[in-house]
């Protein structure tokens, strides 16, 4: 009977919705109990509205919620096997090959490659079982990158009290922390919308990511924890970055979804790809949550600038980027929403909008220099 | 609406600009990009400073009246449609409708439950009974997507308003009007004369004040153009201390500023610190930790005079305080003391950059006013396992520092090579040397005259290289020697300085062949190197940093900005506007229940997307399915 009863989609739903709500509110109440201390009242309410907002995602997503408890579990599991001492990840072999920060982020750079290739075969041979496991490996990808980040986040505790902070302050970190925003959205639409076609194409975009922390890692030698310089020293950081990232990584969704639309309406792969209308409509959903998101982070920006720089808005060239971003979208989805606009030339612009959002987040550390540089204090 | 769109799109085009050219530069740095004619033509398009242009703040001003035209007038027709119910439909227009649903053969209709089922897909419903016998149910849902509109776009003029408000128009007008001027002298701010002083009434600025720990003042710089203005304060600041903290790395971990504040109107003073991400709020004013520098540091320095066998001269200098020194007519301008030097010193090569040490930024000027620029690193660093003493020389800003480097001795000073540099200078010394080693390479007694000659020039190379180093030789040698021999000879001069300084190394030290080990042979090559550089060096001194007392700035930024509120305001309005534009769907719902039997359901939504005809199809099923 229990079995039965297991069995019982129902009761799994309601096991899988406590162990995750209890992992959460555990999770953030022994912290709270723990590093009380160690944060300000700040830090301590955006603890409890990312339990709020976990709890919430998890609510209208089901595979989120597995991930999640993965990646708590595979965590835990290596801090554990830290005991506290850094140098173990050269002694203990899981760390060594699997979880230490740097190799988890290997593994998640291995699946994305992987998953890319395998939606590709799975798209052009028609082949669900194929896009099956191209979709399962993204999300292990999912899984691998985010135990690494947090085990990062441990680690740079590990080498020094003062130098430890969430991993999202350089190139290196928000490369991976753009790698998984992206898929995770991804993976969303891709449940939604029913298709995993497109993961050809969203992949494609993840893996240039994968590229550049492969180069950043091997040939810069840039992927060490850094000490934080003193303007970023501040609780905005674990708010302002992701919320931008969350709009980055949907603009580059809405791009690629866009290349397969122009493809399409050229009846190229147009067979193999879902309808057309499809593609319009997730092209607008990326574009709009990104938007929204891009909007809270710009404003988030501009409040943490009054704060640390002395002004809401500087003219910095970051910051003038981000508003011919937003200028660039709000216009899209003007010309959508109230002129009705709708075909190839929203999809060019969404994919033109890839262009200058990457200006506005890479064109502008390497060519322009302003306060996001963070070269003086 | 597409003229202010086109505004937008001229806005960001505009904005770029600033972006690619560096704003508010000094004039000069200009001035050394473009050249005369066009600093001059950029400069009256206002591009050295786009973001406050005329032009710039004109688009954003016709920008926001646009803007509010465009509310002003669709504002009235939302909120009439909002609350609007549109319970007149005919039959034919319903099924005019792109969406709707002809039932026939309709059971009793349950009107209840049917509102009942709108009610719980969250309509606003409204019942109406026609002449005729019919009913009409109209509902609505998703209003609060047209309120979007107004959101957003108040939004826009809220927080443009509030950047202009804390923007320079009022102070441009003034300017405009000739009661304000920018002030280019470089005098005291007890001297700015009234019209380029901003008094303490000034409802919005960001301006800067340096701090030396111990001094206090009560006014703050306003940079504008090529000058500044003095913006006057209702209170006092003293910097009590100033405070640097590191990471092991030596990057810095924080600044910290120890402030008195000192208001008239209060009987106590308010003591506060101030941090990066922490500043502080008094009256209005914010006060930012913004950057550092020097607070005129105090130097001890010895001050060697290579070229002479002089003792050193000790000078107190201040960081910047100029000196004279009768004997040399010469200015010794003092600019920058560092304590910390993080630097990379291998190149090429990956290796975490590491703290040397305090550092002296300093300027030698020559009567005629030109100067050279130099910088002293008190201790020695390790470069390849060797110390040395480094100072770096440059004639202009532009260029890299050139370094002099001056091997330290094993005890870690310049003592060593004080005096082997002593030796070399000393002809005596040299003389004798030369002739110990024509005795040992001319073995018999009677072949003097080669002896001799030998011994000669043993002394001329090592004369030629004391008194101008390598360059010197090398130009004798251009100057005297054959081509086809140039080769040779280098060799056989440069061999002849190597053995003829160890030579003079040893007798000099007293120390026996025995103790001339690699590591004696590398200081002499390195002395040596080092004593040739002193003549490309511009100057024959060497500072000797041997003790500081060190006294530092913080630099403070002070803002007023009555425009923040209004910013933050309207950026809450743009987002509850964007949300309810983007996530709010509008639909509206008719269902006419005819008397004789039969229905219609039509539905309509001002958005037509994949999304509505979901909702389409639920609702017109859901309905069907209680009617029929």
């Amino acid at each position: 009977m229990f079995t039965k009863l297991f069995k019982s989609s129902k009761i799994s739903f309601v096991i899988l919705n406590v162990l995750y709500l209890s992992l959460l509110l555990g999770g953030a109440l022994y912290a709270l109990k723990t590093f009380s201390s160690y944060m300000d009242i700040y830090e301590k309410a955006i603890l409890l509205s990312s339990v709020g907002f976990f709890s919430w995602l998890g609510w209208n997503w089901n595979h989120f919620k597995k991930i999640i408890i993965l990646v708590f579990a595979l965590s835990l599991f290596a801090i554990q096997l830290y005991l506290g001492v850094l140098t173990n990840n050269e002694h203990v072999f899981l760390l060594k090959y699997l979880l230490s920060s740097q190799s988890a982020i290997m593994w998640m750079n291995v699946f994305f490659v992987l998953a890319l290739v395998l939606y590709w075969l799975g798209l052009l041979a028609k082949n669900n079982l194929l896009d099956d496991i191209a979709s399962s490996f993204t999300s292990t990808a999912v899984l691998f990158g985010f135990t690494g980040l947090l085990v990062r986040w441990y680690e740079s505790y590990l080498i020094g009290l003062d130098i430890g902070h969430i991993p999202i302050s350089n190139l290196y970190e928000v490369f991976i922390l753009f790698c998984l925003i992206t898929s995770l959205l991804y993976l969303f639409y891709e449940e939604k919308f029913n298709t995993k076609k497109l993961g050809a194409f969203v992949l494609i975009v993840i893996n240039a990511a994968v590229g550049f922390i492969l180069w950043y890692t091997f040939d810069r030698h840039a992927d060490g924890v850094q000490p934080l310089v003193p303007a970023l020293q501040s609780y905005w950081m674990k708010i302002h970055v992701p919320a931008n990232f969350i709009g980055y990584g949907a603009f580059s969704i809405a791009a690629m979804v866009s290349i397969a639309y122009l493809l399409s309406a050229k009846k190229i792969l147009a067979s193999y790809l879902p309808k057309l209308a499809v593609l319009d409509d997730l092209i607008y959903k990326s574009i709009a949550i990104g938007f929204i998101f891009f909007t809270v982070a710009t404003i988030l920006g501009a409040i943490w600038a009054a704060e640390a720089w002395g002004g809401y808005w500087s003219w910095d060239p970051k910051e003038t980027w981000a508003l011919i971003v937003w200028l660039n979208y709000a216009a899209w989805l003007h010309y959508r929403i109230v002129k009705g606009l709708r075909g190839n030339v929203l999809a060019w612009w969404a994919l033109i909008g890839l262009i200058i959002t990457t200006f506005a987040f890479l064109g502008v550390n390497m060519f322009l220099s302003g306060l996001h540089s963070y070269g003086e204090l | 609406m597409s003229f202010a769109v086109s505004m937008l799109v001229f806005l960001g085009i505009a904005s770029i600009i600033g972006t690619i050219l560096k704003q508010n530069e000094p004039y000069e740095n200009y001035i050394i990009k473009f050249g005369q004619f066009w600093f001059v033509f950029f400069e009256k398009i206002g591009l050295y400073d786009v973001y406050q242009s005329i032009w710039f703040l004109t688009i954003l001003l016709f920008l926001v009246i646009s803007t509010t035209l465009c509310v002003t007038k669709n504002t009235p027709i939302i909120f009439k449609d909002f609350l609007l119910f549109k319970d007149s439909l005919e039959e034919k227009s319903l099924l005019s409708f792109t969406h709707h649903l002809v039932l026939k053969n309709t059971k009793k209709v349950n009107l209840s439950r049917v509102i009942n089922y709108l009610k719980l897909e969250k309509f606003k419903v409204r019942e109406k009974s026609k002449d005729n016998g019919d009913i009409l149910i109209v509902a609505k849902k998703g209003d609060f997507q047209r309120l979007g509109y107004i959101f957003t776009h108040v939004g826009v003029v809220v927080i443009c308003l509030g950047g202009l408000l804390d923007g320079n128009l009022f102070f441009k007008a003034q300017e405009l009007l000739g009661y304000k001027k920018i002030e280019t002298l470089d005098i005291p701010a007890s001297k700015v004369p009234k019209v380029s002083r901003l008094d303490i009434t000034n409802p919005s600025f960001r301006a800067n004040m340096t701090l030396a720990e111990g001094s206090s003042d009560n006014v703050a710089f306003v940079r504008k153009k090529d000058g500044y203005l003095v913006q006057d304060l209702p209170f006092k600041i003293t910097l009590k201390d100033f405070r640097i903290e590191h990471y092991s790395t030596g990057m810095p971990k924080s600044f910290e500023s120890d402030l008195i504040i000192s208001d008239p109107e209060l009987s106590q003073d308010i003591t506060k610190t101030i941090t990066v991400n922490h500043p502080f709020t008094y009256k209005g004013i914010s006060i930012y930790q913004s950057d550092f520098q020097d607070g005129g540091t105090n130097l001890d320095i010895k001050l060697w005079n290579l070229l002479n066998s002089n003792a050193p001269q000790k000078i107190n200098a201040k960081i910047f305080e100029k000196i004279k020194l009768d004997k040399d007519q010469l200015t010794y301008e003092f600019n920058d003391f560092r304590k910390f030097n993080i630097l990379n010193l291998k190149e090429g090569v990956k290796e975490k950059p590491r703290n040397v040490g305090p550092s002296v930024t300093y300027k030698i000027r020559n009567n005629s006013g030109q100067a050279r620029e130099y910088i002293s690193y008190q201790f020695p660093m390790l470069i390849d396992d060797r110390s040395f003493f480094i100072s770096g020389m440059r004639e202009t800003p532009q260029e890299e520092f050139k370094y002099l480097k001056i091997p330290a001795d094993k005890k870690g000073s310049i003592a060593e090579f004080i005096s082997f540099k002593e030796a070399l200078q000393n002809k005596i010394l040299i003389e004798m040397v030369a002739k110990k080693m024509a005795n040992r390479s001319v073995k018999s007694d009677n072949n003097s005259s080669v002896k001799q000659s030998f011994e000669d020039s043993v002394n001329k190379i090592m004369t030629l290289f004391v008194e101008g180093g390598f360059s010197n030789i090398a130009q004798n040698i251009d100057n005297n020697i054959p081509a086809n021999e140039k080769e040779k000879a280098v060799q056989a001069y440069l061999k002849i300085i190597d053995i003829a300084s160890i030579e003079l190394y040893k007798s000099h030290f007293n120390l026996s062949d025995k103790e001339i080990d690699q590591s004696a042979i590398r200081f002499i090559q390195e002395a040596l190197n080092a004593y040739s550089d002193m003549f490309l060096f511009g100057s024959p001194y060497y500072f000797e940093l041997t003790n500081y007392e060190q006294k530092e700035a913080s630099g403070l930024q002070l803002t007023k900005s009555p425009g923040q509120f209004w910013v933050y305001l309207g950026s809450l309005s743009l987002v509850l506007g964007i949300f309810s534009m983007i996530y709010l769907h509008e639909r509206k719902l008719w269902l006419l229940i005819k008397a004789k039997g039969g229905a219609i359901i039509a539905v309509s939504s001002n958005r037509k997307n994949i999304d509505f005809e979901l909702d389409y199809k639920k609702v017109s099923q859901a309905i069907k399915k209680i009617i029929q």
